[in-house]
């Protein structure tokens, strides 16, 4: 396991490569988020909540997609809030070839887009399914897991949010413990979601010992373009599983959207690493290590940990394990590895 | 050229001379032999051209054909029985989205109790998906109408479902005549699709659509249907000028002339009553028949036009619509409202039970002689329903239904079944 | 264009038509906070402002838009405090940014290039004198120039540079450095005349014709101290120790053991000169600690380093010959020395005073409308003008913490008001912005880079020679120093608020030309503000 490089080659420019731009790098070095060019693959006029993590993110990853394949990208969407929102009749957001089927089969659908294009010989089109995590763990995963094993042509992208949020926050099988939703309400002796269940879909996506498998977050925008951009590259099954913080359902303020994501990395509840062919390749080091309260405390969701005179010590305990797992497993804090080539 | 084949077998071959650029396969009987004989065209290479892909269940099956389609490939599917159901959503949603996928549906009960022999059921059950639904006859036909399906669909940015009875056709061996790719190229026309993803020019396709457009579309949805209605017998009669024989349509009138009895039925079942009707007719007994080719769209004017002039209707049909009858039997009656016509429905053929000659002939009789209950379940063990249905009022739980009609049946062996 | 679907299928980016902007009820805004660097200059520099070019490596740009308000960077970078690096937000994250040694370093390119100062303006006209070549008349005769005014500097010393040539010791500031900058400034067209004492200041307006004078004569006569001495030994002022060092034939003679008395910058000065001439032992009396002593502590230490003994808590308190005898202090709840009645002797053979120094300005007692405090202070207005109408002073000669850099900015601020005054209209100097605390930054995108360790001369030469103990910082090393720079405040174009909008509502105006937001989209949910690094934008309530 090594460190995971960054894409900056130079030894310091004030920012580095953390910044969505910098003036000090030269083009190459800067995202494509900071680029005017940019595909703007989902455009202004979307009617996705102020502050939302999932219309970020998918912009991010489709640009970076847009970018990688000199445009030639074809996206198909799962039912979900990233298709009401860009897609309410008589208007789209979408600025690329899209298409919405259904809820759980986007994979498949996918599926079929590729082996058209590779019929017709058409090579150069690259082609994208995404969803949330409902349709990622729970409805789509049959078709998810089908399309990873046949190894089919698709970068399968996963706007994580924890929750069924737009049939108004639901849980799903990507719900954290203790988190309150509308199904795993906090209240009753266990409040909230309960431990012990769930998918870590990166994982089980590795498990099909797929070329590859990447998590990401829209707290670090230039990690999230490299990983997207080395995925569509790449020919067969992809998956990379971004982590995009929901304002409605986590209960936290819109500004904190990135903020949120940042402290899931920082506290090591989210560990962004890439995987190739079943094993892990990189990881990318936690910069300012937190506990995971600093992360559960600015969302209502998980309010209920923290109330007054009856804080739920244990909970937070046992959450705060999970992370340390996370990093113990993944090797997230601690001395730069020499990279291993 | 003709060839004696399994009716599986000469749809594969007739699929593969439709050149389908995407194929998706999940195995369920009666329709397996289908996709594994389109398969092996395409690994020998006889089929050019054409990805064949091995999905994880029938949900993907269509799922991959709707990607498919919607990227420009010509796509093909075949299923059956629950996995036609297990497909549902995507069945509703290829209509909807107007993607001209052909799919074979392999004709069989729907479960529980658990069945894999030939009904009608499964299609029924998706007859108002918005999909164009043909049943065959023959093998001949089903090999035909697969042919016209691609064309139909294509026209029509409308999917179309080839019904063919489970083992009955698909199974059976018949000399059918194949025709070469010169002449099927010559009626089917590459897929020049009305819309298509393309980075060149990026649309959205599945948009949400609330109150304020959905009535319209699916106006629309129905308006395509009609449309198809005058499509269906053109291509019919384009193809009988290609191939020199009739098929499809969307009526096929059986010694209607001076019928006083008409007997209404679709799929195979159209051979033995025609036989019977050849009998009957030898004995003086005005009757004839009428085969529903196209039963989505349902040929309202041709079915009115066929029978509006006959004394009586019995409508034979492989489905059942529990607290209500017939289903095809109320599309026949809807088609001729405003006459006082009656209408028998026989529902016949469930989960496979053979339907004879001898059973239709004396229903048939009975309804010459206007003796035929408005409904009939032909050949039913009417000892073993009653023992069931006096048995469950007494014992509350009384378990399983079809368990205890096996064991009332083995303990009562004489009794017909 | 195919006839597609109806509703089912739509035209791309058409959602353009849905304008969400309407959705807001808070807006952000972009606006300047001002840098606590510059909040904090006395010199009034836009440091951030020339830190900005020296990021990019145009070192001519960032010298241009430094010395546009302060002449006299290779000094100011050696001398001057730099209360900005205290003030510095990046000394939360790791450590301040070496303001300073880019200072220096693009004042030192600035020499070694030849750049001269780039400015255009109309000639005013106008003759403006000024009294005095230290930092402060030097600053003012250079904004003058600038401002279109002709200048002439009169000096009563044989030298220019005032304090910065006669109190600060040249292994802090080289003379060339300092030569060369004022060269600069007498190239720009002011006239010099040196060993030339200003006696009447009417006669300069009024004779000489001059429109306007400007004063800052400094403050330069040594503060004594009476202590009772049955038999003295040499007793000499940090101020003329320091003088005779540059204009001096030979070294002052020190003897072989010096007490130096006093705990300024200036008692520092001189005992590590003291040191450098060859004393075997230069010895601090200062009488209060470490804690509260008014140098700096980094003199401290580096006199220490050096070898030079520092008693705290002593007052001398009799002197017989060679013996001085020293009360111990101790200080008291209000952080005053009081005498302990415990005494200790020390040897010397010269003592040093370092007292402090008074103003000499009883050349203005004449003027009519001057006032002066009780110590020769003389007050001017808040445009720096004295009671005498044209007549501006400034520098150490006003009230003021005493340093090169507030000089500096006296200098400017002067020329600014005297410019004002020639025009007949007032100078205000515009409304200053808010201050861009440490809470407004977005750290988590800066780089770790800790401050570059400039060489420091080793310990020997820097004992026994009058080279510069500090060394430079190399290109590299500037440029590292300069990207330190967290801009507080103020938009660097690091893109970040172009691409965190999830609304793709910020447009982005290209190099140079920062972002503007785009209200029809903006649906105010202001992740652009918290994800700023430098904290230039802010959220307002919307108006409608």
């Amino acid at each position: 396991m090594t460190e995971q490089s960054s894409p900056q080659t130079v030894k310091f420019y004030q920012t580095g490569t953390r910044t969505v731009g910098n003036r000090l790098l030269d083009e190459t070095g800067r995202s494509v988020q900071a680029s005017t060019k940019r595909a703007n693959a989902i455009t202004s006029g979307h009617r996705a909540c102020q502050g939302c993590g999932e219309a970020l993110g998918a912009r991010y990853a489709l640009d970076a997609a847009m970018n990688a394949c000199n445009s030639q990208l074809v996206a198909v969407n799962a039912t979900g809030c990233l298709e009401v929102f860009t897609t309410p009749y008589p208007e789209t957001s979408w600025q690329i070839p899209w298409i919405h089927s259904l809820f759980g089969n986007a994979p498949a659908v996918a599926t079929g887009v590729a082996a058209a294009y590779r019929v017709k010989g058409r090579k150069d089109i690259r082609v994208v399914a995404q969803g949330g995590d409902g349709s990622t763990t729970d409805i789509g995963f049959g078709c998810l897991s089908g399309m990873f094993e046949r190894n089919d042509d698709v970068l399968y992208i996963c706007y994580d949010n924890e929750a069924y949020m737009n049939t108004g926050v639901q849980r799903s099988s990507a719900t954290p413990p203790r988190a309150r939703t509308a199904t795993t309400q906090a209240v009753g002796d266990a409040p909230g979601n309960v431990f012990g269940t769930g998918k870590n879909l990166p994982q089980i996506a590795m498990a099909h010992n797929i070329p590859y498998v990447a998590t990401a977050s829209v707290a670090d925008l230039n990690d999230l373009e490299a990983k997207v951009k080395k995925a569509t590259a790449i020919r067969g099954a992809r998956y990379i599983h971004i982590m995009v913080p929901c304002p409605l359902g986590w209960g936290s303020v819109a500004c904190d959207t990135i903020r949120l994501a940042r402290l899931a990395i920082e506290s090591g509840l989210f560990p962004l690493y890439e995987a190739e062919h079943g094993a892990v390749t990189n990881v990318k080091k936690i910069r300012r290590q937190v506990p995971v309260v600093d992360y559960l405390k600015l969302q209502r969701r998980f309010a209920h940990l923290f109330k007054k005179g009856a804080e739920d010590t244990d909970s937070i305990t046992a959450i705060q394990h999970m992370a340390d797992f996370n990093i113990k497993k993944f090797n997230l804090v601690g001395i730069k590895e020499e990279k291993t080539k | 050229m003709l060839k004696q084949i399994e009716g599986s077998e000469a749809v594969a071959e007739a699929v593969a001379l439709c050149r389908p650029e995407v194929v998706c396969a999940y195995p369920i009987t009666p329709q397996t032999h289908i996709v594994e004989g389109v398969g092996k065209r395409i690994k020998n290479g006889s089929l050019e051209n054409c990805e064949f892909i091995n999905v994880e269940s029938e949900f993907a099956a269509l799922s991959v054909a709707i990607g498919a389609s919607a990227a420009g490939a010509r796509s093909y599917t075949a299923t059956a029985s629950q996995g036609l159901l297990y497909m549902a959503e995507a069945v509703y949603n290829a209509a909807g989205l107007g993607l001209p996928i052909v799919m074979t549906i392999g004709n069989r009960a729907i479960g529980a109790p658990i069945n894999i022999w030939n009904d009608h059921t499964d299609s029924m059950s998706m007859r108002d998906s918005g999909w164009i639904q043909l049943f065959a006859e023959t093998n001949q036909e089903a090999l035909d109408l697969h042919i016209q399906a691609f064309r139909l669909a294509e026209e029509l940015s409308c999917p179309v479902m080839v019904c063919m009875d489970g083992f009955i056709l698909t199974h059976a061996y018949e000399r059918i005549d194949m025709p070469t790719q010169e002449e099927v190229d010559a009626f089917l026309p590459p897929y020049e699709p009305i819309q298509v993803l393309d980075p060149d020019e990026p649309y959205s396709i599945g948009a949400m659509v609330g109150p304020e457009a959905f009535t319209e579309v699916r106006y629309l949805a129905n308006d395509k249907q009609l449309q198809a209605l005058r499509l269906i017998p053109e291509i019919s009669n384009v193809f009988k000028d290609v191939f020199g024989r009739n098929s499809g349509g969307l009526v096929q009138p059986y010694r209607l002339d001076d019928a006083e009895t008409v007997v209404v039925a679709l799929g195979s079942v159209n051979g033995t009553i025609k036989e019977v009707v050849d009998a009957m007719r030898k004995d003086g007994e005005k009757i004839g028949s009428l085969g529903i080719s196209s039963f989505r769209p349902f040929p309202q004017e041709a079915v009115y036009d066929a029978i509006n002039h006959t004394k009586r209707i019995v409508v034979l049909e492989k489905s059942m619509a529990p607290g209500m009858g017939g289903i095809v039997d109320s599309n026949v009656r809807m088609s001729l409202s405003g006459l006082s016509t009656p209408v028998h429905t026989i529902i016949a053929g469930l989960g496979g039970r053979p339907i004879t000659m001898a059973s239709l002939r004396e229903v048939f009789e009975i309804a010459g002689e206007d003796r035929l209950p408005r409904i009939q379940f032909l050949d039913i063990d009417h000892a073993a329903v009653e023992h069931e249905i006096v048995r469950a009022r007494h014992t509350r739980r009384s378990g399983p239904t079809a368990e205890s009609i096996l064991r009332h049946k083995a303990v009562n062996p004489a009794q017909k079944g | 264009m195919k006839q597609l679907p109806f509703a089912i299928t739509l035209d791309p980016g058409t959602s353009l038509a849905n304008e969400t902007g309407s959705w807001r009820s808070e807006k952000p805004v972009f606006l300047d906070r001002i840098p606590p660097c510059n909040q904090i200059c006395a010199a009034g520099e836009d440091i951030q402002g020339w830190l900005y070019h020296a990021e990019e490596g145009n070192y001519k740009a960032a010298w241009q838009a430094l010395i546009a308000n302060n002449p006299l960077p290779a000094v100011m970078g050696r001398v001057c405090y730099h209360p900005c690096e205290d003030a510095c937000n990046r000394a939360q994250l790791d450590e301040p940014v070496s303001i300073h040694s880019v200072e220096r370093f693009l004042g030192d390119e600035a020499l070694k290039h030849g750049w001269k100062p780039e400015f255009e303006v109309e000639p005013s006209g106008k003759r403006v004198l000024v009294v005095g070549a230290g930092p402060s008349g030097l600053s003012a005769a250079y904004h003058l120039t600038r401002l279109g005014h002709k200048v002439t500097i009169s000096e009563a010393g044989p030298m220019a540079g005032g304090m910065m040539r006669f109190g600060i010791p040249k292994y802090r500031l080289p003379r060339d450095v300092l030569d060369g900058e004022i060269q600069n400034i007498l190239d720009m067209g002011v006239s010099l005349r040196l060993n030339t004492k200003i006696e009447d200041i009417e006669a300069a307006f009024n004779q000489d014709g001059y429109d306007a004078v400007f004063v800052a004569v400094g403050a330069h006569i040594a503060k004594r101290v009476d202590i009772p001495a049955h038999q003295a030994g040499r007793i000499l002022d940090a101020a003329t120790v320091l003088r005779d060092m540059e204009t001096g034939e030979e070294a002052p003679q020190l003897g072989r053991r010096v007490i130096i008395y006093g705990g300024g910058n200036t008692a520092m000065d001189v005992a590590r000169t003291a040191k450098r001439l060859g004393v075997d032992e230069a010895m601090i009396v200062y009488r209060r600690s470490r804690k509260e002593m008014p140098a700096h502590d980094f003199e401290a230490t580096e006199a220490e380093e050096e070898g030079v003994l520092i008693h705290w808590l002593r007052t001398i308190k009799q002197i017989d010959d060679t013996t001085f005898t020293v009360e111990k202090m101790a200080i008291d709840e209000n952080g005053r020395p009081q005498p302990t009645g415990e005494f200790e002797e020390l040897e010397a053979d010269t003592l040093i005073l370092a007292l402090g120094q008074d103003v000499d300005t009883s050349f203005l007692g004449e003027v009519p409308g001057v006032e002066m405090e009780w110590d020769g202070v003389v007050q001017v207005n808040d445009q720096m003008m004295t009671g005498r109408e044209g007549l501006f002073a400034g520098g150490d000669m006003v009230p003021s913490e005493r340093t090169a850099t507030v000089a500096v900015g006296h200098g400017k601020k002067a020329a600014r008001n005297i410019d004002a005054w020639l025009r007949g209209k007032s100078y205000s100097a515009p409304e200053k912005h808010e201050l861009a605390e440490f809470d407004k930054l977005n750290n988590w995108y800066y780089e770790d880079a800790p401050k570059t360790q400039r060489p420091q001369l080793d310990i020997i030469r820097r004992q026994t020679s009058f080279d510069e103990v500090i060394g430079e910082l190399d290109e590299h090393n500037a440029l590292y120093e300069a990207r330190r720079c967290l801009s507080c405040g103020n938009c660097f174009e690091c893109d970040n608020c172009y691409g965190v909008c999830p609304d793709n509502a910020v447009i982005k105006l290209g190099p140079g030309k920062r972002f503007e937001f785009n209200y029809d989209f903006c649906k105010g949910c202001g992740i652009c503000v918290a994800e700023c690094p430098c904290g230039a934008i802010k959220m307002v309530p919307e108006n409608n």
